[in-house]
């Protein structure tokens, strides 16, 4: 029943939108005054892919495998929590959460941009109704999550086991909130540009919801990286894995686009950037989209594998393309004036420099994610690309690009001097010679990590000590500025810090090294609703006799049959201990990894330190410089 | 003469020129560097000298040659028609199992032995790296 009323919601609104389009070109025309029927009809699209979404969430509550969708990722027996957080832990579902993303984010911005003009937010309203048509086709057509199976199956399939956990059941929404967001920047940016309407009020209108797409993105990636830390047992944060690559783009484009607008805002330049820009974010969202959808790139995100799919959203990303750039070139009017031009050092400069650097880290993910399918497609040589590859051509620029960080805010609008800015000079030094006395004391690469340290630390002197100096005058930008130079501080000292041992032991047996002794103790079992664990006891002697014990699980999901490993993490302030265990078949011997990563909890509270930041930014507007 | 803005936007224009091929070049090196090729056991056989270079395996793990010890892990890849031998210390995946697929990244030594750095096989029946699938269905 919920199943057959969420389906025809889905029909009702698509019809919606055709209302919504024939109402919006009436008005468009004919009157000067916004038609309040238009927002009516935007919420009536945005309630009816409610119920359809829970519709689909009530059927997954209910068991109801009437319903294909439920049947193959749900089970009697999963937990209440997890049967929810399965509606989106699917394809068909999470496209459905796709739609409604689109669906609220249009209906939040009529009601938010009352201010502007009736043809912008028609126009704007219109851009996005195009792609929420196409995902509406997309999702009936292809990936209809109401599809009925008979004769109705007794048992689910169950959801895969490593998505079922707390952080994982809150990723997909936050991360969409920001990932499908970028769709609204990318409507008004559109019909800005047709309207020839962009302006230093547009610009402060849409840095509105740039900065909300950009908080949630950040979060969910880092909501993300967080699951992948404990539950897929690498004990890394980020792995270069294509699927963290797409996310990872369009934040770049969506951080550069940041700092544009904020150039737009204050000085009415640049807006060719800003416009290119907000078109690759949502291009690079949707390329996300088809790359994990299409199964081209294999992944927990790869649900299934259907080529209809791919083929579908590989060509509305055609036109969508096309679209824009068409309307970028033939209705983009840059504004050439001689008073916009500035001085080679001045702020608008270091905000470009941060630019190109923003665009080249993007174009090294992206010829790293998109490299391999193409050397396939043409040679059928499979590759892959590993974090060296990102390794080497990041780290060296990320130098410059933190000293840029560093000292860009210090400068001027138009053009600046760096007379009475000695201090500037003062901190490299100090900077310089802490990294010089931590990194010696060290057995590492000396040149590479003591010029990294430096500017990193030269960052986060520069940022400490304007919070003091300024205080609460810029303290968004300052905010996300230090938790960026701790991010990578604690990036930098993780890697160099961290150690690991591996071993195969069977229980009751002790392994050594001159620093370590890990104990084996025993296992035990325990039944739970969904799964059967079997818990490892270690004990771990320090060299200066600290013991401490740590617990990791194996676990095996009865639906369906997986087995997990379930990491047990110590964590404090400084250090994370991080142990997992692993059974081979047949084999009396545990695969045992023990790790010691330095600064995990800096890493996840500097990215938190950094949408905060922005947080503070969208609510405190008044008092920017 | 041109003037001072002309001068100035044209040195721009062939420092942005200059960025893009000197980073475009810096990538292309880099990926021939560090890309990683993917073989099968039989590929292996017919290669006629041992490259220093970074591969990945796949194939399947042969039922009974999974052999652990405190230190390594020694098991054969086959694609049922060669087999090689792989010496493995590190963590395995949890599906690493007998009888199914598996994709080891790391040296070959000779054209029987490889070592292996890094061990990748199926999330579980849905979810499994690309090499793995292409693996099982060529079986």
């Amino acid at each position: 029943m919920a199943s057959l009323i969420g389906f025809y919601s889905l029909i009702f609104g698509l019809c919606v939108s055709f209302l919504i389009i024939f109402f919006s070109i009436k008005n468009f025309k004919n009157s000067h005054i916004f038609d309040k029927k238009i927002i009516s009809f935007t919420f009536l699209q945005f309630f009816f892919v409610i119920v359809s979404f829970l519709g689909l969430i009530l059927s997954f509550v209910h068991s109801d495998f009437s319903n294909q969708t439920v049947f193959n990722h749900s089970h009697t027996t999963k937990p209440l929590f997890y049967k929810i957080s399965g509606t989106w832990g699917n394809h068909e579902g999470s496209l459905l959460l796709w739609l409604l993303v689109l669906t609220l984010f249009i209906f939040l911005f009529l009601l938010k941009s009352k201010n502007q003009s009736k043809k912008y937010r028609i126009l704007t309203l219109l851009f996005q109704q195009i792609i929420i048509i196409g995902f509406f086709i997309f999702v009936i057509k292809t990936s209809n999550p109401f599809n009925y199976i008979f004769p109705v199956p007794k048992e689910g399939l169950g959801l895969n086991p490593i998505l079922q956990d707390p952080a994982l059941a809150i990723h997909p929404p936050i991360l969409y909130l920001g990932y499908v967001g970028t769709s609204i920047i990318f409507s008004s940016t559109l019909a800005a540009t047709s309207l020839n309407y962009i302006s230093k009020e547009w610009a402060k209108h849409i840095k509105q919801w740039i900065l909300i797409s950009w908080i949630f993105l950040t979060l969910g990636i880092l909501l993300g990286s967080i699951w992948a830390y404990y539950e897929l047992g690498w004990g890394g944060f980020w792995f270069w894995d294509p699927v963290e690559n797409v996310s990872l783009m369009p934040w770049l484009a969506l951080t550069s686009l940041l700092h544009c607008i904020l150039v737009l805002e204050k000085r009415l330049v640049l807006t060719s950037w800003v416009v290119v820009l907000s078109i690759s974010t949502f291009t690079l969202s949707m390329c996300g989209t088809f790359l994990v959808r299409s199964g081209i790139l294999n992944s927990v995100h790869t649900f299934a594998n259907d080529p209809e799919r791919g083929l579908f959203i590989l060509i509305f990303l055609f036109c969508l393309v096309f679209l824009s750039l068409f309307i970028f070139f033939f209705f983009h009017k840059t504004q050439n004036k001689d008073s916009n031009s500035f001085f080679w050092l001045s702020k608008e400069t270091s905000i470009l420099i941060n630019n190109w650097f923003m665009i080249y880290f993007l174009s090294v993910v992206l010829i790293g994610t998109t490299y391999p399918i193409f050397l396939e497609v043409i040679s059928s040589e499979k590759i892959s690309v590993g974090p060296p590859f990102y390794n080497k051509l990041i780290i060296p620029f990320l130098i410059p690009f933190l000293l840029a960080m560093a000292i860009g805010p210090k400068l001027n609008w138009i053009k600046s001097d760096l007379k009475k800015k000695f201090y500037l000079i003062l901190f490299l030094i100090i900077s310089l010679l802490l990294s010089v006395i931590i990194i010696k004391s060290l057995n590492i690469n000396f040149l590479v990590n003591t010029i990294l340290v430096t500017s990193a630390f030269y960052l986060f002197f520069i940022t400490l000590r304007d919070f003091f100096i300024k205080g609460f005058k810029n303290l968004s930008q300052n905010l996300t500025h230090f938790g960026f130079s701790l991010l990578i501080l604690s990036i930098l000292f993780n890697n160099i810090f961290s150690t690991e041992i591996i071993t195969n032991l069977k229980i009751g047996e002790t392994f050594k090294t001159d620093k370590y002794k890990i104990i084996f103790e025993n296992i035990e079992q325990k039944d739970e609703q969904n799964f059967k664990a079997i818990i490892g006891k270690f004990n771990i002697e320090n060299s200066d006799g600290k013991t401490e014990i740590l617990k990791p699980e194996l676990r095996i999901y009865n639906q369906p049959t997986i087995v997990t490993s379930e990491a047990d993490i110590k964590t404090n302030f400084l250090v994370d201990k991080f142990i997992t265990m692993n059974l081979v078949q047949n084999q009396d011997y545990f695969n045992i990894r023990y790790q010691i990563k330095p600064f995990m909890l800096w890493i996840w509270f500097s990215v938190l330190l950094i949408s905060f930041g922005g947080l503070i930014s969208l609510f405190k507007k008044k008092y920017e410089v | 003469m041109y003037g001072r803005k002309v001068k100035l936007r044209f040195f721009f224009i062939i420092l942005i020129l200059l960025t893009l091929i000197l980073s475009t070049f810096l990538i292309l090196r880099s990926l021939e560097e560090n890309v990683v090729y993917f073989q099968s056991p039989s590929e292996i056989k017919v290669i006629s000298e041992i490259n220093k270079k970074k591969i990945r395996i796949g194939g399947m793990v042969k039922v009974d040659s999974i052999s652990m010890a405190t230190k390594e892990i020694k098991f054969i890849i086959t694609d049922f028609k060669n087999e090689i031998n792989v010496i493995y210390s590190g963590v395995v995946p949890n599906l690493f199992t007998e009888g199914k697929g598996v994709v080891a990244e790391g040296y070959l030594k000779d054209k029987n032995f490889f070592l292996a750095t890094k061990i990748l096989a199926k999330h579980d029946e849905n979810y499994m790296p690309p090499e793995v699938k292409a693996a099982l269905e060529e079986k």
